[in-house]
């Protein structure tokens, strides 16, 4: 067979369903309860060079240092530092089901934090966003939220053009 | 106490969006076939395999052991990696660590994936933390595009610069007999007006999805010349790494820390000082356009910033004085477990002068990359002398 007589080759279909069940780990839990409870949300900070982590980790990567016992409360509110509008569907990997675009997706910098986190804008137009672009974490309800990333549901913009 | 090591031959599949007509052991095969038809050589000069892919795209598991056969490994060392984009380089740095370490004298690497096969954006998905990121995750174009934002604002590197690597590496894929997209009559204007995937990334600036494998053979000193008349001798290799979570670098393909670390230490390795003037060719392992101009930065062919530059003055063209992937990169071919073994490959093809129409003059001296996972970089430098 060649390239050329490819259409006429064998093909087998195969679809798979598996569940999974991550243990979140002592940090997780520690920033989710508050995120849950409170909604607010903490880094851990280098004893050594002072940098802010969101996630928060035990381990500077920079230094290698130890992070300080106490939390460094971080955001809501924080800045664009990279930004897109999706136009283009993927599989959304919480539901298996295609999520709907257009949509905004940006990279947020929390206020007192020195990383960036991945997360959905409320602004589909690409004009209207830039980098340095204030927003602030937009928070499921009360009773609502689960002690998940998705309990911030989105991050909504302050300013405008 | 090391040896030199060096690659002897290549073999590269025919690279297309499907391959139906082929099972992965046959099409791996294929690659071996060919390395070993180019030096007439066969499985009984081969010592070990380290094969790589990223094998969640397919949805198997453990593949090497049924494609034993087509690695001829059957009695022999298989050594598997996967280190994600990056694989296929990470396979070649581990042949040259086997054969210079004396281990093993003659190693065959191989990187393949069928992307046809599976449903590769989802699966990337699972790249991410399932903790802190993946409820966000948004197939490797969203988290690129907003990466390329920052960049462009840094930079101010337009969408017609950004183009002319598009344009570029699919109309060096049509000196290629192997590469995917062959476009002849590319233009920038085809490119900054194809469909916005997510902005300011457009259909055309993206690498497509490729089925395909790539074989390198690796020969310890005394082996390697008599198996071939330009060995590519591995002059320098380097692997590192940046922080865990996407958001941990500040401006991540503007600064790809990990690929400054690597490509520093094989320069310093090799004497380097002027990567411009010194080098004869790159293989950059480019995603998309944006990539390649902050890639040329990063790795020192221009200043910080200068990659819009460097590409309008037709530096990096195939008659320019530092020829990009005159492959065609991955721009224009990406089954991403080979697509850095396919780096590295036409990296020593060059040096080899056996690239055939997209050779380039005099190549004595090539830099090959492997950029991917989570800002993970492998910097190869292959050299005509042994040194």
């Amino acid at each position: 067979m060649t390239m050329a007589d490819q259409n006429e080759a064998l093909r087998l279909e195969y679809l798979a369903n598996f569940e999974y069940d991550y243990a979140a780990g002592a940090y997780a839990t520690r920033f989710m309860t508050e995120l849950k409870e409170t909604t607010r949300l903490y880094g851990t900070e280098c004893s050594e060079c002072g940098r802010v982590y969101v996630p928060p980790r035990p381990l500077c990567g920079i230094c290698s240092a130890r992070t300080k016992d106490e939390w460094v409360e971080v955001g809501p509110k924080g800045t664009l530092t990279g930004f897109t509008v999706v136009e283009i569907p993927f599989i959304d990997p919480m539901t298996g089901e295609k999520r709907p675009v257009p949509y905004g997706f940006a990279f947020v910098r929390l206020d007192g934090c020195d990383t960036n986190m991945y997360h959905f804008i409320d602004e589909t137009d690409h004009d209207k966003m830039w980098v340095g672009m204030a927003v602030e974490a937009v928070f499921k309800p009360d009773g609502e939220r689960e002690g998940k990333m998705s309990d911030i549901m989105y991050f909504r913009t302050l300013e405008e053009k | 106490m090391t040896r030199s090591s060096a690659i002897v031959a290549v073999g590269q599949t025919d690279y297309a969006a499907k391959r139906l007509d082929v099972s992965i052991p046959e099409m791996v095969r294929e690659s071996v076939d060919r390395a070993f038809a180019s030096k007439d050589l066969d499985f009984s000069k081969i010592d070990a395999v380290v094969v790589g892919n990223m094998e969640l795209f397919e949805g198997i598991n453990m593949p090497e052991q049924w494609m034993v056969a087509a690695l001829g490994g059957a009695g022999k060392p298989i050594y598997k990696l996967n280190t994600g984009g990056t694989v296929g380089a990470s396979v070649a740095v581990m042949c040259d660590y086997l054969v210079k370490s004396g281990i093993h004298d003659v190693v065959m690497g191989i990187g393949y994936q069928k992307q046809s096969e599976g449903e590769t954006q989802s699966a990337i998905t699972t790249v991410g933390d399932p903790t802190w990121e993946r409820s966000v995750m948004a197939g490797a174009i969203g988290n690129f595009a907003v990466m390329a934002s920052t960049y462009v604002r840094m930079s101010g590197v337009t969408p017609e610069q950004a183009a002319k690597a598009a344009v570029k590496a699919r109309r060096n894929a049509c000196l290629n007999p192997h590469a995917h997209l062959q476009i002849p009559d590319l233009t920038v204007e085809k490119v900054v007006n194809s469909r916005v995937l997510a902005q300011p990334v457009r259909l055309l600036d993206m690498c497509p999805q490729s089925d395909g494998a790539c074989t390198a053979i690796f020969a310890a000193e005394g082996l390697a010349e008599k198996m071939t008349p330009l060995p590519a001798w591995v002059a320098a290799t380097a692997t590192a790494h940046d922080q865990q979570f996407m958001g941990d670098s500040p401006a991540r393909l503007a600064e790809m820390r990990s690929l400054q670390t690597a490509t520093q230490v094989v320069y310093d390795k090799v004497g380097i000082t002027n990567p411009r003037k010194e080098l004869d060719v790159a293989e950059l392992y480019e995603p998309a356009t944006y990539a390649e101009l902050a890639m040329t930065e990063n790795v020192g062919l221009c200043e910080m910033g200068g990659g819009g530059r460097l590409i309008d003055s037709g530096a990096t063209q195939m008659d320019g004085d530092i020829p990009v992937n005159p492959s065609g990169g991955v721009l224009a071919t990406n089954p991403v477990g080979a697509t850095a073994m396919i780096r590295v490959a036409e990296a020593a093809l060059q040096v080899m002068d056996e690239a055939g129409e997209h050779q380039i003059p005099n190549a004595k001296t090539a830099l090959a990359t492997g950029y991917g996972g989570n800002a993970w970089t492998e910097a190869l430098i292959l050299k005509q002398e042994r040194g």
